[in-house]
């Protein structure tokens, strides 16, 4: 059996790795600024947020064709004036991945800055330090564990992404064949040895990821309690 | 919480009588047989029509089950209920003709289908022959899946046939059915795609360009065979007996099969 061809997982893993980033920086950036307003229709917003969480990945994915296709709002745009075609391309995949595994970092970042303990930014405040190095030495650190888990969260979520991706980036081996698109076509094929080999591979990478990320947050636990007492 | 334990159990099992008690009265009567189709599903829209008129003439109800012919012949295969199967291909039906699943001499095929090459509407591609691909500027051609859609599988052949496979290859988008070759197509995320002329038939956002030669690939045909389990034969095979008569010929050329 041929097994030569890794793209699946060079992808995979290129995909997965970028959307984080993206993920990362917009979702912490919304979580922080939203945690510190009270408005009108802040629940909305937050919901809006969370939505692409509950909706079918075809209803996601038919709602990327409708923006990023080469006649959609953002698509044609994006065409017309940098000719920069995103359908088709594995730059898709990346957007398909941070549409769905968004959900998950703000959540975890939502979380973690609404749980921290004020009165320390607070302290900060009060001794001079900008709103900047609050952020940086107080805040950021404090809710970090919370951040790590929608990180990795965001991360498996993103490598797992199978329907949007199909939709918005095609099935080009070589191109957009991510390890789920991979799986699929060779179980279509009735190549189950080819299937079997990559379901290992994804199951594999998912579990050390999990496990890693509790054993990291028990040692993170333990430590804490070393510290107080 | 002990009481609301409880009642949940109750609720439960109010609810478990009640579907049981549908159930009954859902069950076919001896008057109006019900016939299970299984169905490849580019046949969808062709058998919507079949299943009015048939109604029409015979006492049975038909009901359909779509999805791809490798899907439903490996169903039928692991014995989920099925009265017809009517497939795409060849290949699928002979799985189950090698198995013994099908009841013997009922295997007919009812219909044949053709490729063709298609563009968006809006396009002004001018291509007239398969070979103008290569000297037209185009984007990318979406397909079938060769290696898991029937459609995909037939328009491989054909482009090796005229050697065009390996120059067009780096602009090849696989789909997973043909359908989804079809929305490509329409949304023009594709520059041109390749369909049966049944999928082409049911578009208007499309227009076909050239179809492809019969003695490129092989022949596209649909069998169709009555399953050996099924406890209404003789109404099955008139069903299959009216999908080759006149009246169902004329329902299946309507939507693009031969």
């Amino acid at each position: 059996m041929n097994m030569t061809d890794y793209t699946p997982l060079l992808l995979s893993l290129k995909v997965a790795g970028i959307s984080t980033i993206i993920v990362f920086i917009t979702g912490v950036y919304a979580a922080y600024f939203l945690s510190r307003k009270k408005f009108w229709g802040k629940m909305v917003i937050e919901s809006l947020f969370l939505l692409p969480l509950v909706l079918p990945p075809t209803v996601v994915g038919f709602g990327l064709l409708i923006l990023f296709g080469k006649k959609g709002w953002i698509g044609s745009w994006l065409l017309e004036w940098f000719n920069i075609q995103i359908i088709f391309t594995w730059f898709a995949a990346v957007i398909a991945s941070v549409v769905v595994s968004f959900p998950l970092m703000y959540q975890s970042a939502s979380a973690a800055f609404n749980n921290l303990d004020h009165r320390m930014e607070n302290a900060a405040r009060t001794m001079g330090a900008s709103e900047w190095k609050v952020f940086r030495t107080i805040t950021f650190p404090l809710a970090w564990p919370g951040l790590l888990a929608g990180l990795v969260l965001s991360f498996t979520r993103g490598l797992g992404e199978f329907g949007a991706t199909l939709m918005l980036a095609g099935y080009i081996p070589g191109k957009t064949d991510t390890i789920p698109l991979a799986i699929y076509f060779a179980v279509e094929a009735g190549q189950m040895e080819k299937a079997t080999f990559w379901v290992i591979i994804i199951v594999a990478l998912g579990f050390s990821t999990i496990m890693w990320l509790n054993w990291w947050g028990r040692r993170n636990v333990e430590r804490y309690k070393n510290h107080s007492s | 919480m002990k009481k609301g334990i409880y009642f949940l159990t109750i609720g439960i099992v109010l609810l478990l009588l009640a579907s049981c008690t549908q159930n009954e009265k859902t069950k076919p009567s001896e008057q109006n047989i019900e016939l299970l189709i299984s169905a490849a599903a580019s046949l969808t829209d062709a058998l919507h029509e079949v299943k009015t008129v048939f109604e029409e003439n015979h006492d049975v109800t038909l009901t359909f089950n779509f999805n791809g012919s490798g899907k439903l012949a490996q169903q039928i295969t692991q014995g989920a209920p099925a009265d017809v199967f009517l497939s795409a291909s060849k290949k699928d039906m002979d799985i189950l003709e090698d198995a013994k699943l099908l009841l013997d001499e009922s295997r007919v095929d009812f219909a044949t289908n053709e490729l063709v090459l298609i563009t968006n509407e809006d396009s002004s591609l001018s291509i007239e022959s398969f070979d103008q691909i290569l000297s037209g500027n185009i984007g990318q051609v979406a397909i079938g899946d060769p290696e898991s859609v029937p459609a995909g599988r037939y328009t491989k052949r054909v482009f090796e046939h005229l050697g065009l496979w390996e120059p067009l290859e780096s602009k090849m988008v696989f789909s997973s059915n043909v359908r989804q070759v079809l929305t490509h197509v329409e949304m023009g995320n594709a520059d041109l795609g390749v369909v049966y002329t049944s999928d082409a038939k049911i578009s208007n956002k499309i227009k076909v360009l050239v179809t492809a030669h019969q003695d490129w690939h092989e022949p596209i045909v649909y069998p169709g065979a009555v399953i050996a389990e099924t406890k209404h034969p003789n109404e099955a095979k008139a069903f299959l007996t009216f999908l080759t008569s006149e009246d169902g010929k004329t329902i299946l050329h309507k939507y693009g099969f031969q």
